[in-house]
């Protein structure tokens, strides 16, 4: 069934029960051409473009839990495309541009809401970082933007401009970046892979890899054996332990990032503004609740949950560049896994063993990049090469020099 | 999650820094040849789901350095030594 502003008006006819299931809940199938493990958004956006654009659909996505529910669901929304490397930079803005057609694309509604990303510096030495930053945001087509003090003191008027610390001198602001919502990110993909013929499988967790002669075969999983000509690996956070079933160790540190919800309250940050220099972010959802978060926690972790001495540090950070936060209440906050890499950037290509594929890597950032991760390794599994756009995020990449270090921290994972 | 040192016992997170993993061996040799066990040292982990041998800086404190062995799912504590002494065997036990 088509979305459309006639169906809302005829399901409200009958109170709005008849709308039918978003997407199937097939049995595994014995075989798929194409099997991707995780049934987040990346996996579920490949599963997608590997039907629409390479009509490849006998395709199925294993997710061990609910999908949506590993970091797809629990990231802080945040879409933009303001990197400064060669390798990231046309990546993430072909990313945005799709995120500006998913809607009509997926006929679901997302809630892409393009109000703009900024990020506040706050020395000279800071400025001209960012105004590199911006042209090569222009160059590769992307939009930028330089604000100074007059023009952010009328749209963030309530920012502690005089910070003794860290003064507020300006902000690189990405006007066509924003938020979306990320649950509807991966029911829109998922509906839209399940009408092409995609099979998504849910409570099915990959414990095994069969591999021979140095290719593979198929999967072990807790509802049986399930064959595979390939296999797609987008299970963030997780994709060490996946490549160890594989026999592979990866340059990644799986760690922990918080991410925090105040109680709602009236219409106060209608952008988002990142605090960078005091490790704080921040943007309101439709809801009214204020959304936010700041560092890792900075220690090895696959616990789904972080520690309070980063807790607080982000609240100290949130006081010292929005003092009027003091009286608002947090009332949940919650962590998310993430695959911390080398350099800081994704890994999205092949592996050593024939027809296995990896997409990881994506640190705190993969969000924005779920329909562009999603496009890009549907074209590297179908033609078994890298598309130009991902071809910088080869594996092999760390062994030969050619590392994507945007914050220039080196091999230190918890520092990017 | 608090961290015993071995000098000062039990302290608050907040008084540490975290290097990582401890059980990779820095390479003595600088020839081509020994490229790949560099490409080990420095960018490949295990990265462990459950216990992980890791290197930890009281950096707030006594300052010294030492391993811990920490479960990755539930933070429990296994072991504790100083790094002092760690002389590049394989501690991955
Ligand atoms: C607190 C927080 C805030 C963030 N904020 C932002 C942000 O503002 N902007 C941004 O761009 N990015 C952000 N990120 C990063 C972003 O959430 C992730 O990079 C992105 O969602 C990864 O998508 P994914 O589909 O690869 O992973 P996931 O959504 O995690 O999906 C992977 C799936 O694989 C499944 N899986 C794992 N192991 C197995 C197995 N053995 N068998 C079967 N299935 C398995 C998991 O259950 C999971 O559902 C944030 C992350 C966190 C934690
Ligand atoms: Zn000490």
């Amino acid at each position: 069934m088509k979305h459309s502003a006639l169906q809302i008006f005829r399901q409200a006819w009958s109170s709005h029960r008849k709308w039918p299931r978003t997407w199937s809940s097939p049995e595994p199938k014995p075989a798929y051409d194409v099997v991707i493990v995780g049934g987040g958004g990346h996996g579920l956006a490949t599963a997608f473009y590997l039907a629409s654009e390479h009509g490849i659909r006998n395709v199925a996505v294993l997710e061990k839990g609910w999908i949506g529910g590993g970091n797809t669901g629990r990231n802080t929304t945040i879409v933009r495309s303001n990197y400064l490397l060669d390798g990231n930079e046309p990546f993430y803005e072909w990313s945005l541009k799709l995120w500006e057609g998913l809607e009509q694309s997926l006929n679901y509604n997302v809630m892409m809401s393009q109000r703009g990303v900024i990020n506040l510096f706050h020395s000279d030495s800071q400025r001209d970082g960012f105004i590199r930053r911006g042209n090569a945001m222009l160059m590769h087509g992307a939009d930028a933007k330089l604000m100074d003090r007059d023009e952010l003191e009328k749209v963030l008027p309530y920012l502690d401009f005089d910070n003794a610390r860290f003064p507020v001198l300006g902000g690189l602001c990405q006007p066509r970046g924003g938020t979306a919502r990320h649950d509807a990110v991966a029911w829109g993909f998922a509906r839209a892979a399940d009408q092409l013929g995609v099979d998504i499988i849910q409570n099915c967790e990959v414990t095994g890899m069969r591999i021979k002669d140095g290719a593979i075969e198929g999967l072990d999983t807790t509802r049986g054996f399930i064959g595979a000509g390939k296999v797609g690996l987008a299970v963030a956070g997780n994709s060490s332990r996946l490549a160890s079933m594989a026999g592979l160790r990866l340059p990644i540190e799986s760690h922990v990032l918080q991410a925090f919800v105040s109680e709602s309250i009236k219409p106060l940050v209608d952008t988002v503004v990142t605090f960078g220099a005091g490790h704080f972010y921040v943007s309101q959802s439709d809801k009214g609740g204020l959304v936010f978060g700041g560092d890792l926690d900075g220690y090895n972790s696959y616990a789904q949950r972080g520690n309070l001495p980063t807790a607080e540090h982000i609240m100290e950070s949130g006081m010292a560049m929005m003092p009027c936060l003091g009286r608002v209440r947090v009332v949940r906050h919650w962590g998310g896994v993430m695959d911390m890499t080398m350099d800081g950037s994704p890994i999205i290509g092949l592996t050593p063993v024939t027809g296995l594929y990896l997409n990881g890597g994506w640190c705190y950032g993969g969000f924005k990049a779920t329909p562009g991760s999603g496009w890009v390794f549907a074209y590297t599994l179908a033609r078994g090469e890298p598309h130009q756009l991902n071809a910088a995020y080869r594996l092999d990449r760390f062994s030969t020099g050619r590392i994507i270090d945007e914050k220039g921290m080196g091999p230190q994972p918890n520092l990017h | 999650m608090r961290i015993p040192c071995p000098n000062c016992g039990e302290r608050g997170l907040e008084e540490f820094s975290y290097r990582g993993d401890a059980t990779v061996t820095r390479p003595t040799s600088i020839e081509p040849s020994s490229e790949s066990a560099w490409l080990d040292y420095v960018y490949l982990r295990d990265n462990p789901y459950g216990p992980h041998w890791e290197f930890w800086h009281h950096i707030s404190g006594c300052r010294a350095w030492f391993r811990l062995k920490r479960d990755t799912v539930t933070h429990k504590v296994l072991a504790v030594a100083l790094a002092a002494g760690v002389d590049g065997e394989d501690h991955r036990s």
